[in-house]
């Protein structure tokens, strides 16, 4: 099963909730770490590093003594990546998504790739818990490739945890896309509330189950609470404002080793999304 | 030679328009003609990116060996420099304005990107 922790507001307690589950989980897991342009998991999630990959993106290349300036890689490329007006194609790498298409409708076969890479995925193992993380390489202004890279390494027969980045925009798209079950973890204030309901439209709009978590239980009111029962969206797991979690956290300890008393909650999460990934809460 | 102005309306009187790549539209100019053609940049003032670069390929293509605009970025300037386009940067009012600012020789030839790119 893939579950996905996301959250409208950033800061929410979504790398908190998927590092703790996984913990509970205790085996055959893999946590996937798709922010990658700040992973965070590793700070609780510690161990070996098994392995380190580099990724990149195919980037066109022209060889100038086949071009003839026709233009149709640049009539081609959706993104204006690559250009022609007469004279030879000019490439813009940092705006290419690598899709291929400029090579395969150059009649004069001028076009080839080489690879431009973006970051690295690294394998950590921790005690039964396995950590896939990306790193975008500073500066790269395209997450979701190396998202995608990271998400290869979901593997049958376990259960894959994927912590999403903040927000709805592209990156969190590709994180969640194919997901089983959307956790998504709010905090019960204006805020939270504000950009849970973005959230929620947007998981509405790829039509995967999902539910709430909110987190911080009592720092706040109960709108987001009420939102859910209006929108008859389950509420997954209250995760109190318990000081000592923060204190825990900043000590990058997880809550389930500083406060034992913490374990079943996260199990009764698992058991529930469990339940309600094959009949739950479905798109409207 | 022709020569195209940055503009947000369609006549020689219309506003000089400050940025390149998201221009409303191009005022293609002839100098020897004394004529001049209008084209619509609506598709890139929306583009999420490659706006400049784009519209540098427009006006490549429209066969201006010149262009005057309010600002150019960095993609559309190496673009325009790669089809031999001098690029000229100006706070004249208008298209009109410019256009007489360029004959009495007082514009500044752009030698770099004078500003960052931006998003729609």
């Amino acid at each position: 099963m893939i579950i996905a922790v996301a959250s409208g507001k950033g800061g929410t307690g979504k790398t908190t909730v998927s590092a703790n589950l996984a913990r509970s989980l205790g085996h055959d897991v893999v946590l996937l770490d798709c922010d990658v342009e700040e992973p965070n998991a590793h700070l609780f999630i510690r161990g070996e590093l098994l392995n380190s990959e580099v990724v990149g993106i195919p980037v066109p290349k022209v060889d100038e003594g086949l071009c003839d300036g026709c233009g149709e890689c640049g009539d081609f490329c959706a993104y204006n990546a690559i250009v022609s007006f007469g004279t030879k194609a000019m490439v813009f790498p940092d705006m290419c998504h690598g899709c291929g298409g400029c090579s395969m409708v150059c009649p004069r076969k001028a076009i080839s790739y080489f690879e431009n890479r973006i970051g690295v995925v690294e394998t950590i193992e921790s005690e039964g818990v396995e950590l896939v993380q990306g790193r975008l390489d500073v500066g790269v202004p395209m997450a979701p490739p190396l998202i995608r890279a990271v998400k290869r390494h979901i593997k049958p027969g376990k259960t894959a945890i994927l912590d999403a980045p903040p927000g709805t925009s592209c990156p969190v798209i590709s994180a969640i896309g194919g997901a089983d079950y959307v956790s998504l973890v709010t905090e019960p204030t204006p805020f939270g509330l504000h950009d849970l309901e973005l959230a929620v439209e947007m998981v509405r709009e790829l039509a995967i189950p999902f539910g709430v978590i909110v987190n911080r239980v009592g720092v706040g009111d109960d709108r987001v609470h009420a939102f859910c029962a209006r929108e008859g969206i389950p509420v997954l797991l209250e995760i109190p404002d318990d000081r000592r979690i923060a204190e825990a956290y900043s000590r990058g300890v997880l809550v389930v080793d500083a406060l034992p008393e913490y374990r079943g909650l996260f199990c009764d999460l698992f058991a529930k999304v469990e339940v309600l990934s094959t009949g739950g809460v479905r798109a409207r | 030679m022709k020569i195209a102005f940055t503009s947000s309306g369609e006549a020689l009187e219309s506003a000089l328009d400050s940025r390149f790549g998201r221009a409303p539209k191009f005022i293609i100019y002839d100098l020897e003609e004394e004529s001049f053609e209008v084209l619509d940049n609506e598709i890139n003032m929306n583009a999420a990116q490659g706006a400049g670069v784009q519209s540098a390929q427009r006006v490549a293509r429209s066969g201006a060996g010149a262009l005057v605009t309010g600002h150019c970025g960095p993609k559309a300037f190496r673009v325009l420099k790669a089809a031999g386009i001098k690029v000229y940067t100006s706070e004249a009012a208008s298209v009109a304005e410019a256009l007489k600012l360029y004959r009495e020789g007082k514009l500044a030839e752009a030698g770099s990107a004078d500003v960052e790119g931006h998003w729609a």
